[in-house]
């Protein structure tokens, strides 16, 4: 596996403790993990009602909103699905459906 | 320059001469002055240092790793419920590989509500990732948390200092205090490979599955590995600067000896003066002094051991349902290198005085009896 941890940013090949950092540092595993696969429901931004307030992007915890072409995008290989950009929406843009439907 | 000072100012001082940055700290007694001293200190300009107040010990140890995190020296201090509460972040500043030296003043567990000598508070964080250090002297405190900076800054592993409350906390004595020029000398600013930058930002402690875990425990046990001889190196550094030894193993009449004493912290100082006493009435008895836990001087020990007819250790410490840990430790160092009896004795639990005369008590015992299995509490009231 090819990951991201040098001080340089040079790709390391990770085969096995050498090759690694002494601490879970700059592993790039935050990427690498898409823990949008853990999510039971997914929330859907309604773009005719968003203000771009990006409270949603703002207060996102893992962060998997990103700004696009100035709005709010959910990254949805990351959401987690906990729904807090629905309950903070000024606005209620955010609804959500379950997931596998 | 040579001053008179409590164990506790040693470690203050201790903790100035290394410079360090961030100190995070909450009281509790007996290591309270420690902590004080160097509010006072950092108060009056003497030390270029933040000085964090924080809401628990809990938080003094997160503090402490989000400071080390960045590349500052961190240092706290504690004891007993305050080191148990930092228990889980403990785990996470030796997983993180933070160079982080800590003070603990061994003090005992509660209930029944104590505040005196007992090493039970440091044991119970035998298996958290941390360097162990039993210092028996003001002198042994000051110059371990130099010597402790060096080596975990250059194995990336966090270094415990423990001592006994009161009889070396609170009791004063006669401490050599190397210039600050020789200190910065020996320890070096620590700059850090990996480290928390807003110009370069990076995940620290992320998620890391099955595919990685396992290996950064693997480094870690490499780390302690490499951490005796880094260890042993900075000992002799340090010697060559003050003239003071400092090793993981402290051998005190040990060459000839049918019986062997294995001791530490002040137990252990005392035991040199009873070793002294059997010898004029000519018995052969030494006294090793186990001054690092871990990383285990197996190898150390076995050298100095090897020999020797029997083996006596004294553990001011419990493992309840077993036996003291510095015995249990011995016992499987021993095992598939040599057979030699132990005899275990549990001695000084909650600050109970542990005398000149005890102590020889326990060596006269071990001279005459052989069953290693008993487990012996010296003086206890039946």
């Amino acid at each position: 596996m090819v990951i991201k941890f040098q001080k340089n940013d040079k790709p390391v090949k990770i085969t096995g403790a050498k090759d690694m950092p002494p601490m879970p540092a700059a592993l790039g595993s935050m990427l690498q993990n898409k823990t949008g696969s853990w999510r039971n429901v997914r929330p859907i931004i309604d773009y005719e009602k968003c203000i771009k307030c990006f409270i949603c992007w703002k207060i996102c915890p893992e962060p998997a909103i990103d700004i696009v072409d100035e709005l709010p995008v959910i990254n949805y290989d990351y959401c987690k699905g906990c729904l807090m950009c629905m309950e903070e929406c000024p606005k209620d843009a955010i609804s959500y459906e379950k997931e596998g439907k | 320059m040579k001053k008179t000072m409590m164990g506790n100012f040693a470690a203050s001082w201790g903790a100035q001469l290394s410079r360090v940055q961030v100190i995070a700290a909450y009281p509790i007694t007996p290591q309270t002055l420690i902590v004080e001293k160097l509010s006072e200190i950092v108060a009056d300009g003497e030390l270029d240092a933040k000085f964090i107040k924080v809401e628990s010990e809990h938080s003094a140890m997160a503090a402490c790793i989000g400071a080390s995190a960045t590349g500052a020296r961190a240092y706290t201090a504690t004891s007993a419920q305050g080191l148990a509460l930092m228990h889980e972040m403990l785990h996470w500043a030796g997983l993180a590989r933070l160079p982080i030296v800590m003070t603990n003043v061994n003090r005992a567990m509660a209930p029944g509500w104590s505040i005196w000598a007992d090493q039970n508070d440091s044991l119970s964080q035998r298996d958290t990732g941390w360097m162990q250090i039993y210092a028996s002297s003001a002198q042994d405190i000051l110059d371990s948390t130099i010597i402790g900076y060096k080596v975990s800054e250059q194995v990336l592993l966090p270094t415990l200092i423990s001592f006994d409350a009161f009889f070396l906390s609170h009791t004063v004595e006669v401490v050599d205090m190397p210039d600050i020029e020789l200190v910065d000398k020996y320890l070096p600013p620590y700059n850090p490979e990996y480290k928390l930058d807003v110009k370069d930002p990076r995940s620290f402690g992320a998620l890391t599955a099955e595919e990685y875990y396992y290996e950064f425990r693997y480094k870690m046990q490499e780390a302690m590995d490499k951490a005796v001889d880094v260890i042993k190196e900075a000992g002799k550094e340090y010697e060559k600067l003050t003239g003071r030894a400092y090793k993981l193993v402290h051998p005190y009449r040990c060459e000839d000896a049918d019986l062997i004493l294995v001791t530490s912290g002040t137990i252990a100082e005392t035991t040199n003066v009873a070793v002294d006493e059997l010898r004029a009435e000519g018995k052969k008895v030494g006294n090793l002094r186990i001054r690092v836990i871990r990383p285990y001087p197996k190898k150390e020990i076995l050298e100095v051991i090897k020999g020797v007819k029997k083996l006596a250790v004294i553990d001011r410490n419990i493992s309840p349902g077993y036996s003291g840990i510095f015995s249990q430790e011995l016992k499987s160092a021993l095992y598939n290198e040599v057979n030699i009896p132990v005899r275990s004795y549990i001695a000084g639990l909650g600050g109970r005085d542990v005398k000149i005369q005890d102590i020889k008590d326990m060596a006269n015992d071990a001279l005459k009896n052989d069953s290693p299995n008993d487990l012996i509490w010296k003086g206890v009231k039946l």
